[in-house]
């Protein structure tokens, strides 16, 4: 197939068939209205850990309107337990890591006992949803408290409270990875951090929660699901499976999803009940989450305890680096080692670090499970790192860019083998990149040289203002496949048919920049259809920063099949060698007689099957091609982040003045959209580092359970953030794409945090947890204090 | 509980009525009785301001209203802006701002920034970037970190000076 | 109301009952909807000061010129609640009989020694500001009593005055926060010093130490330092997920010397002008 010309890739096309979304038209599940619909509630734990006594639903079935009501009790023989993780684990890396892997198999509805304040322990049935909800408060329930676990240090001692029977303690995952001699090295060296970070819980909060419609055809028994899900294929998988169903007769469509960001990447108990409940009463069932239940039922993320030493020479090199951490897992794992060991394949960041060792654990808490989130374990690690970074420098006197470039990998020595394996159970291998440059540009962009030369007189006025970089790789555009279907139909239009579907990225726009470049077609004569389970067999979803890589790679091969048989057919139909073709503007023409040509829409009428075929002998009928792309490991983006911000240093509040980010995801297909994906990564970053908490009291009640305590950042928090773009391509795709929907969420609590530490350096703060609260502030303004006071003494 | 009111209401320029328990919200009336789902529904606390419409002129959060509250009044959703157009474009220049500058992701809070901003361009023709971000404090998007929807804001306020 | 008694709920501007009622926090059998009813929507100056029905909308008293002229920390006051969708329906009244500690406009009423006119059945009583906040959410309302009007006195021109809050975000609810107001004699030595104090005790609370500290001294920064100094001993706030005790005991302190600073400030200015 002939090289792809760039008319359309790396342009800031806007989005198309976007129309919907500013004039209300979007279709997002709680938009379903099917007649006859009835409307589900669930009865959701209000205690952490309790065994669950008898159960009273005659009150609640006595409320008018009310369809039935289903305990744990009545579903267990009837809807399968789902699987201890939905992450499928590849060989080479069980093989290579060894993990210990213990998890529980939650049910739909909890039995015997709850596990958290919001397991769902019952679903109601009724006419309208406030009558579902009625009955929900119907509902008489004996509980049995039992001792509670909050906090995953605790957890871990022996004696602790077991969180789920018949286990012997409450580790459900463990593993531990070393390259070069760590003991060795950290023994061999005075110079030493020995620190304790704590990046805290917080969630994705979508602004649209989850939601299920499901409706059964009458007549054939088509059980069709709508789901605010990134991940349709499974939820199909999961539907047959736990409701002993054959896929074929399970058609799962993800609508216009408002928003993802990782915890829709699994499959909910709803998900299986509410077609469950559809099947059993023959009637659409429908059910929305409400902003209270999406805080105690839909996965959290984060909340991680980090232990370090990291050794360090007196240029500010680092040596070696041990990290022990745990992960607050809350009551399920539902995704698995990934963030953990996501957390440990990327502590190394763009650095050379010639011994590690890493191991992690992740403990069971009486929590809301906790699943991957935007950058699932990366922001974490990030935040270790470059505080260890910034730590370094602040000891040898240096300034942090400094260090950084002392530690840096160099662009020449690309492709750099990190020394461990990633996830996929290949080697990490960083395959393209400038790391020193990224920097550079963002501290350009930043005005670095400029504002530290200020920043003594702005301290002599008694303004503290700071700034923090800093620096990340991300492992993007994982396996372990995603496919596309391109067809040409008989309107001549290509479409793009993948499992992957968007939530707000712009894979419409993307896919059809990239399919209109390798048909010389422009992106309105593409249509993308997704979200559906019905119109390709298999699917990843959109999550971990993948759908361009492998979306687009895979739309690269079917492009390559599906091109070769256009121009067999076309080469038939012209009388001409299909060497001597060529494609331009939906035709088929022969080299240098442009009239000798045929359209794609004549060859998609020839390339029938039955009278009106013209196909050559041998060749099937239609035109088009599957391909399923499975990388053979992930490609490697980077990108620095500077916050400049001024401390309130009476009250403790934090202004962001500037926010700078320099990015290199390889070779972007839409500037624009890249640019809107970083956009809100950073948002969601700084509400990461200065206002989203999850916090618990110590009977495991969530304190934080709403919009009114759950902060996330508006538009006077967010400020004006400049965005400058690197295009190092990787050579592991044909497109030479990495991924980056996740990255600008990735960096900020980390630089946020080092512009505290450095606005504050007259104080000499510890700032090694967040989010970085007005209170948290004083309190590290206090600390200074009292040590001045101290050796005063 | 079961007693059901009847109200009437002019929702973009149409005249509706309803029989509806009192303790129906004017954004389930909206969605569920009339099919206005553009309207959508976030928090049910007023906090995220996707359910933002007008009544009778002024922004109200919709999920905070019952239907019995707004019998009489008039409404406008975002069904209905682009009806407030000059006649001749199909959509009204905040909309079209928000699609030239990209100013939404998932689309989830779109309606209801637009409804804000529909508002705010009344009172202030003119406004300064300060003055757009304070107004959209009211309205929160988790996608786009708000850069672009700033810049439809801007985008549209010329074009509608420009008028 | 005199009916269901505790079994009824008033609805005024529903901004903060309806959340509630959307979470089944709370549950009544019966909302009495006061939107209907007439006669509690107005502004008008009397002798007594600015009367404001009970039922008026925060937007309307915000954007009123006579609120703006007479008595401007009002309307100051309320640019820092929610947001101007909230404000549209939120009521002047409905945010006083809430009576959250964390709210302005208890602060400006205990500031101002602001009237509260009480409807009862057939009868009216005024109760004041300093009688009528009684503890967190509650008020000296009986269960058969609504608020009919608020009377605010008249500032003068020369007034200075100030809000001052420390919110989260932009538009939160306050940690902390502080209504200041004061006027300078003819020797420049302040007269009539009103401070009061929100989200840092169960009601808002008057800082009257600091004000009778400040009477008849000359303005200047170390008197207010010293003045708001005295609310170390004056105040145990509650602490909660938003700040603990000591952080809004503090910021009380720095609050209130920002807010006197600004206000004497601002007196200045008017009394120039």
């Amino acid at each position: 197939m002939a090289e792809t010309s760039s008319r359309f890739i790396g342009r800031s096309i806007k989005p198309y068939k976007s129309k919907r979304f500013v004039t209300g038209d979007g279709t997002y599940v709680s938009d379903v209205c099917l007649p006859n619909m009835l409307h589900a509630a669930l009865l959701r734990s209000m205690h952490a850990h309790a065994r669950i006594g008898a159960i009273d639903v005659k009150e609640a079935l006595a409320i008018d309107g009310v369809v039935g009501v289903w305990t744990g009790r009545d579903i267990e023989e009837r809807i399968s337990p789902f699987p201890e993780s939905f992450e499928i684990h590849p060989l080479p890396w069980l093989e290579g890591v060894k993990p210990v892997l213990q998890g529980p198999r939650p049910t739909a509805l909890a039995k015997g006992k709850v596990h958290y304040v919001g397991e769902a322990v019952a679903i109601v049935v009724a006419a309208d949803r406030h009558r579902a909800e009625d009955a929900v408060d119907a509902i008489g329930i004996e509980y049995e408290p039992l001792p509670v676990v909050v906090d995953p240090e605790e957890s871990l001692q022996p004696g602790a409270t077991l969180v789920h029977d018949g286990s012997n303690n409450n580790v459900v995952f463990s593993f531990s990875i070393e390259k070069g001699n760590v003991n060795r090295a950290l023994g061999a060296q005075p110079t030493m951090l020995r620190e304790r970070f704590r990046h805290h819980r917080y969630c994705a909060a979508p602004l649209e929660g989850r939601g299920v419609v499901a409706w059964v055809e009458p007549k054939t028994h088509m059980l069709t699901v709508w789901s605010s899900t990134q991940m349709p294929h499974l939820v199909r998988r999961q539907i047959a499976a736990q409701l002993d169903l054959a896929e074929e007769n399970v058609r799962v469509i993800a609508p216009d999803i408002g928003g993802g960001f990782g915890p829709k990447v699994f499959v909910y108990p709803e998900e299986i009940l509410i077609p469950f409940l559809a099947l059993q009463l023959g009637r659409p069932v429908k059910w929305i989450e409400d902003r209270s239940e999406h805080f105690i039922s839909t996965a959290h993320g984060r909340d991680q305890l980090h232990d370090i030493e990291c050794a360090f020479d007196q240029e500010g090199r680092i040596l070696a680096l041990r990290d022990r951490f745990l992960l607050d897992n809350g009551a399920y794992n539902p995704m698995g080692l990934t963030d953990a060991y996501n957390t440990a394949a990327h502590l190394q960041g763009p650095y050379k670090i010639p011994n590690l060792s890493v191991s992690g654990t992740c403990v069971s808490t009486n929590k809301v499970p906790n699943a991957p989130y935007r950058g699932a374990g990366r922001p974490e690690a990030v935040f270790v790192m470059e505080r260890c970074i910034d730590m370094i420098a602040t000891r040898l006197h240096l300034d942090p860019a400094e260090v950084r470039r002392r530690n840096f990998i160099q662009p020449q020595e690309m492709p750099y083998q990190a020394g461990i394996l990633y996830r996929d159970g290949q080697p990490v291998c960083y395959d393209s990149g400038d790391y020193p440059e990224t920097m550079n540009r963002a501290l350009q962009g930043a005005g670095y040289t400029e504002l530290r030369a200020r920043q003594p007189e702005l301290r002599r006025s008694g303004r503290y203002v700071g700034v923090g970089i800093a620096c990340y790789v991300e492992g993007t555009g994982v396996g372990s496949f995603e496919g596309a279907k391109v067809r040409i139909d008989a309107s001549g239009r290509v479409i793009i048919t993948t499992g992957a579907s968007s939530h707000g990225q712009g894979h419409e726009t993307v896919f059809a920049q990239i399919a209109a470049d390798l048909w010389g077609l422009t992106p309105e004569q593409v249509s993308v259809v997704e979200g559906d389970t019905a119109s390709i067999p298999f699917g990843c979803g959109t999550f971990a920063s993948r759908s361009t890589v492998t979306v687009g790679s895979a739309i690269h091969g079917a492009s390559a099949q599906l091109k070769d048989k256009l121009l067999q057919v076309a080469a038939h139909m012209l009388e001409a060698n299909p060497d001597d073709l060529e494609l331009a503007g939906g035709r088929v023409s022969v080299r240098g007689l442009p009239q000798r040509a045929v359209s794609f829409s004549e060859l998609a009428r020839a390339a029938v099957p039955g009278w009106a075929s013209k196909l050559p002998a041998g060749l099937a009928p239609g035109l088009e091609a599957t391909f399923y792309f499975e990388p053979r490991t992930v490609t490697w983006a980077n990108a620095v982040h500077v916050a400049v911000i001024e401390v309130d240093i009476e009250i403790g509040t934090i202004k962001l003045l500037d926010y700078v980010v320099a990015h290199d995801a390889g070779k972007l297909i839409n500037p624009l959209l890249a640019d809107g994906q970083v956009h809100g990564g950073v948002a969601q970053g700084i509400g990461a580092a200065l206002y989203e908490e999850l916090a618990y009291d110590e009977n495991g009640q969530l304190l934080s359970g709403s919009f009114v305590n759950y902060l996330l950042p508006g538009s006077m928090e967010v400020p004006k953030i400049k965005i400058f773009h690197l295009e190092s391509p990787s050579p592991l795709n044909p497109l030479g794409v990495k991924g980056l929907g996740e990255g600008g969420a990735i960096a900020p609590p980390a630089a946020i945090a080092n512009a505290l530490a450095d606005a504050l350096s007259p104080f000499a703060p510890r700032v090694n947890a967040i989010p970085l609260t007005p209170d948290l502030v004083l309190e590290l303004l206090a600390q200074k204090e009292v040590r001045s006071e101290a050796s005063a003494v | 509980m079961t007693t059901h009111c009847a109200i009437e209401m002019t929702v973009n320029d149409k005249r509706y009525t309803g029989l509806v328990e009192p303790r129906l919200s004017l954004a389930d009336f909206l969605r569920d009785h009339l099919g206005l789902t553009g309207t959508h529904v976030g928090c049910e606390q007023g906090i995220c301001g996707s359910c933002t419409i007008l009544l009778n002129g002024e922004t109200v959060r919709s999920c905070l209203l019952f239907a019995v509250q707004a019998h009489g009044a008039t409404i406008v959703t975002i069904e209905g802006l682009a009806a407030k157009a000059k006649s001749g474009d199909r959509l009204h220049p905040i909309q079209q701002g928000f699609l030239e500058t990209v100013g939404f992701q998932c689309g989830f809070c779109t309606p209801g920034f637009l409804m804000t901003t529909y508002e705010f361009l009344q009172e202030n023709p003119s406004p300064s970037e300060e003055e757009i971000r304070e107004r959209l404090t009211g309205n929160l998007c988790r996608c786009t970190g708000y850069q672009n929807i700033v810049a439809a804001v801007q985008w549209a306020a010329e074009r509608l000076r420009a008028r | 109301m005199r009916r269901h008694g505790l079994d009824a709920k008033i609805l005024a501007g529903g901004q903060s009952l309806v959340p509630l009622l959307n979470l089944r926090l709370t549950k009544p059998k019966i909302l009495v909807d006061l939107n209907g009813v007439s006669g509690l929507d107005h502004i008008r100056e009397t002798s007594a000061g600015l009367r404001i029905g009970a039922m008026t909308r925060q937007s309307g008293v915000e954007r009123s010129a006579i609120v703006r002229e007479k008595c401007p920390v009002l309307a100051e006051a309320i640019r820092h609640i929610g947001h101007l969708a909230i404000r549209h329906r939120g009521t002047i009244g409905g945010s006083l009989v809430h009576a959250d500690p964390a709210a302005e406009l208890p602060a400006v009423a205990l500031a101002l020694d602001a009237k509260f006119e009480v409807l009862g059945d057939g009868m009216a009583r005024a109760v004041c500001a300093d009688e009528f906040f009684i503890d967190y959410l509650t008020t000296s309302l009986r269960p058969d009593e609504i608020l009919g009007e608020i009377i605010f006195p008249v500032l003068q021109p020369s007034s200075g005055y100030a809000v001052e809050e420390v919110a989260r975000r932009h538009g939160d609810f306050a940690v902390a926060g502080v209504v200041a107001v004061v006027d300078l004699d003819g020797e420049g030595k302040i007269i009539g010093p009103r401070v009061a104090l929100f989200g840092v005790a169960p009601t808002a609370v008057r800082a009257r130490a600091v004000e009778q500290a400040m009477i008849g001294q000359q303005p200047g920064n170390e008197l207010i330092r010293d003045a708001a100094a005295l609310l170390r001993d004056m105040l145990d706030p509650p602490g909660d997920i938003r700040a603990s005790s000591a952080y809004r005991k503090r910021a009380a302190a720095v609050l209130t010397v920002r807010a006197l600073t600004k206000a004497v400030q601002l007196c200045h200015t008017r009394r120039l002008s």
